[in-house]
């Protein structure tokens, strides 16, 4: 009840002194959960252009890359976003698993460095942040050390939250086992890829921001 | 010293070591300290037992500081904070807990910190953790692999 009251408070102060019209949406989530081919939709979508590459190795993203003024419409209603997507948080870091990739050892060593400094930026740009997409594998428990640390901090610094539960193309998609798993966050399930669901996570991302 | 030494012993050669830290051993440090104490014993290659949860920013300080200390060494670490009062839902348990924390300090849960190079995976559950670890002798036998099957396609 108290945190009903404390959002809605919150709500209230954000939406008076708001002077800024772009909103600030940042995509975060462990490695490999589709953060940039869920940037890459939405700016395909309204600017007919990709965001960044994506990869089946773990770490591709490693830099913070932002997409300014893209305009979204939903429902008659038009929204202006900067769109930063983040390098995937991890907690281990390991070269040699680059090299089942076929990095050589000094790509996969640079490679690992590069990934390191990459979720340092992730945690440190956390805080500049208006509303944050946390997009995660819906094909994996989503019970990690992780995904709990990035939705407490944000809870903690109230940030608004949505979840996007990626990757329910695939058979072993269990939306609702990451409902269950943070029950007080919308959660929308959405192909990033194959584009299933994205009218509903348009509609849920106007609801986060408005 | 007060914190306690547990060993175990894993198919009679893989010995895995936990380390139990008191809240006592912690509450008086800031969380830099927190965090340079408990990855200093994780570096050691043992498993950290902490009693209390870490806060929710510590927990984020903890991935940081351990992304600044990855070397060929040090591969970074494994980690599971178990908060029970995540289960109590009557609003004056809850107000009960919070009013605990604020006199004691973060003491109730555990926090459960490992070196990846040890730890592989802890799978976490509401209502279990299940630890899975990594033999030295694997882990080696699996990167000689690796590396022989890359050298051989060239």
């Amino acid at each position: 009840m108290l945190q009903i009251i404390k959002r809605f408070v919150h709500k209230i102060f954000r939406d008076i002194f708001r002077t800024r019209k772009v909103l600030k949406v940042g995509f975060y989530g462990p490695p490999n959960g589709g953060k940039t081919t869920l940037a890459n939709r939405i700016c395909k979508d309204w600017l007919g252009e990709e965001m960044g590459s994506v990869s089946n190795v773990a770490h591709e993203t490693r830099e913070i890359t932002i997409k300014e003024n893209v305009s979204i419409r939903s429902q008659g209603k038009e929204l202006i976003f900067n769109f930063v997507d983040t390098p995937g948080i991890a907690t281990k870091i390991d070269y040699e698993d680059f090299l089942k990739h076929g990095f050589t050892v000094r790509d996969a060593k640079e490679r690992a460095k590069e990934a390191t400094k990459g979720v340092i930026d992730s945690i440190t740009w956390l805080d500049t942040m208006d509303v944050v997409l946390v997009v995660l594998d819906a094909t994996i428990n989503p019970y990690s050390q992780v995904n709990i640390t990035i939705i407490g901090n944000l809870q903690a610094r109230e940030i608004p939250v949505l979840i996007v539960a990626n990757k329910i193309d695939l058979k072993r998609a269990d939306v609702n086992k990451i409902k269950a798993a943070f029950p007080q966050y919308d959660v929308v399930g959405i192909s990033a890829k194959h584009g299933n669901n994205v009218d509903e996570f348009y509609e849920a991302l106007f609801v986060l921001a408005g | 010293m007060s914190s306690m030494k547990h060993c175990l012993y894993w198919q009679g050669e893989f010995m895995l070591t936990l380390q139990f830290i008191p809240f006592t051993e912690i509450e008086s440090l800031s969380s830099d300290e927190r965090i340079e104490k408990l990855l200093s014993i994780v570096r050691e290659n043992k498993i950290a037992l902490v009693e209390g949860t870490l806060h929710k920013e510590e927990s984020a300080a903890l991935i940081k500081k351990t992304m600044e200390n990855i070397n060929q060494e040090f591969r970074g670490i494994e980690f599971a904070v178990i908060y029970p009062e995540q289960n109590d839902d009557a609003m004056f348990k809850r107000l009960r807990l919070k009013l605990i924390n604020v006199l004691l300090g973060n003491r109730r849960g555990l926090t459960i910190i490992g070196p990846a190079s040890v730890v592989k995976e802890i799978k976490q559950d509401p209502h279990k953790i299940d630890l899975y670890t990594t033999s030295h002798e694997q882990k080696s036998r699996k990167v000689l692999k690796q590396k022989h099957n890359s050298s051989s396609k060239r």
